[in-house]
């Protein structure tokens, strides 16, 4: 998984300078649970909490990396990513520039943005059907 | 499909959904560019389709916008927004009529592009204003001979709502500052009969300028605001509250000098003249330049731009708890017999105006080394 920092600074930080890490851990805990007992989908915006250097790369490396790692090429790249942890997925979005604009732990079976949407499925219906008249049309 | 919407509605009727599509947008890029929205305006992840549901709505609105006394920094932040692909979106969505920055009319035209739009929608269109307004002379600051003064007061007329970009437009900002020597006032001070969202800052945070106009697309209306008119998603907590460095404030662990121990561990900063704790803004988790980081992060203290009159604050690296006047003078004053206390806040007020003239204060190196 590719680290968030675009510069590495020299500035020395213990890994719980916040105090938000491991809150956030029991977070994602408290909300794989409520995925079991009611199928609740949770999602958290990393974004939203505030973290020292290097204390987000401590969240991920806990996470790890599990059997799922997908790309998505919509607006610029994103990266979802199943963890260790199977519920919990790391979906990052980046821009054109391939900055990250943000950054979510959902808590779910899988996360939304990956399943095919009704509308493009409607316009490629669409437009396979008029690929399809122009074959015929020409034969 | 395309061709179909840009056949059935003019520019000036499209929905965002329809600009989205129209451009060949996915569903799926239309959920990303929510969730980041979302998570731009500090909205729980649980808005996201809400969001999408409005935004898909959203017709498309006649932005004026207006720059008076200012440096431009607040049009090259929000042209630099970092989230490029995002802004771009928003601002193909917008109807920007008339930026003097960055339209390619001048003259008598650009003013006929601004005349036309105020008049084309009326009641509806956004005024956005950066830059203080010199109430001192009309002519200190003047476009196309019309003072600022007069096109603020013509323009705001018609505006559905007006956003004041920059520190400079909500409180006066550095032209307002000691001595005031044009006579600076803020938009707030002059327009009292139209919605106005603060949004200071110098510059303001790029994806805050955009979050402001996302929210007006969104949902049509002003978000909610705080006492100094600033939209409370990105001003309704101190930095010193979301820094990572609070920790060590409340540990007591300060750096002294730029160069010490405590600074190189990345201690905090208050002693240093960090503004934090009096600062209200969203640097601490939004961050700067591409969201690598912000101005604490890089071992310099808050300068507190985004709250009133903080080029007079009593100097950029003079700890919080130290006074900003001279005590003693305060005290030979209300000795002195003045009647009401406000008689001797005058006097100081007037004599650090004078002196402050004279001695023109300025930062030096032995500042910084303090």
């Amino acid at each position: 998984m590719s680290s968030s920092s675009v510069v590495q600074f020299n500035i020395q930080v213990s890994a719980d300078l916040t105090q938000n890490v491991k809150p956030l851990l029991h977070e994602i805990k408290h909300a794989l649970d409520n995925l079991i007992e009611t199928g609740q989908t949770t999602i958290i915006d990393l974004r939203s909490i505030p973290l020292a250097p290097g204390e987000e790369d401590h969240i991920l490396k806990t996470l790890g990396l599990g059997e799922v790692q997908a790309k998505l090429d919509a607006l610029g790249l994103s990266e979802i990513i199943e963890t260790q942890y199977a519920g919990v997925w790391v979906v990052t979005h980046y821009n054109d520039e391939n900055h990250i604009i943000s950054r979510f732990i959902e808590i779910t079976t899988m996360p939304e943005i990956l399943s095919s949407q009704t509308e493009d499925i409607m316009a490629a219906y669409s437009r396979l059907a008029i690929t399809l008249q122009d074959d015929q049309e020409k034969n | 499909m395309t061709n179909d919407f840009k056949k059935k509605k003019s520019q000036k009727e499209q929905t965002f959904g329809d600009v989205m599509r129209s451009q060949g947008v996915s569903r799926r890029s239309f959920l990303k560019f929510c969730a980041a929205t979302a998570s731009m305006m500090a909205m729980s992840p649980a808005m996201i389709p809400k969001i999408a549901h409005a935004l898909e709505n959203a017709r498309r609105p006649s932005v004026i916008w207006l720059s008076f006394q200012e440096c431009t920094g607040c049009t090259e932040s929000l042209t630099r927004a970092h989230t490029a692909t995002i802004e771009s979106l928003i601002f193909d969505h917008i109807s920007l009529d008339y930026h003097h920055t960055l339209q390619a009319a001048a003259g008598h035209a650009a003013e006929e592009a601004r005349e036309a739009a105020m008049e084309e929608n009326y009641g509806k269109y956004l005024l956005v204003v950066d830059g203080s307004i010199p109430m001192g002379n009309p002519g200190y600051s003047t476009i196309a001979g019309i003072s600022n003064y007069d096109m603020l007061m013509e323009t705001a007329k018609g505006a559905a709502a007006i956003i004041a970009v920059g520190t400079c437009a909500t409180y006066g900002g550095i032209p307002h500052a000691n001595p005031n020597p044009t006579g600076a006032v803020s938009v707030n001070d002059l327009i009292k009969d139209k919605p106005i969202i603060n949004v200071p800052g110098c510059p303001p945070i790029p994806v805050v300028i955009t979050g402001v106009l996302t929210h007006f697309l969104t949902f049509g209306t002003i978000p909610e605001l705080d006492h100094l008119g600033r939209p409370k998603v990105f001003y309704g907590q101190s930095i010193h509250d979301r820094c990572y460095r609070r920790p060590f404030y409340d540990k007591g662990l300060f750096a002294e000098t730029f160069d010490d121990e405590g600074a190189k561990k990345g201690w905090c900063l208050y002693k240093l003249g960090c503004k934090g704790p009096t600062t209200y803004n969203a640097c601490a988790t939004t961050k700067w330049n591409n969201g690598t980081s912000w101005p604490i992060e890089a071992g310099h203290p808050c300068l507190g731009c985004s709250e009133p009159d903080f080029w007079d604050g009593g100097g950029f690296y003079k700890s919080l708890s130290m006074p900003t006047e001279n005590i003693t003078q305060t005290a030979i004053y209300t000795a002195a017999g003045a009647v009401a206390a406000g008689v001797a806040i005058g006097a100081m007020n007037k004599s650090k105006k004078n002196s402050a003239i004279a001695a023109h204060d300025k930062t030096t190196i032995d500042d910084l080394e303090k």
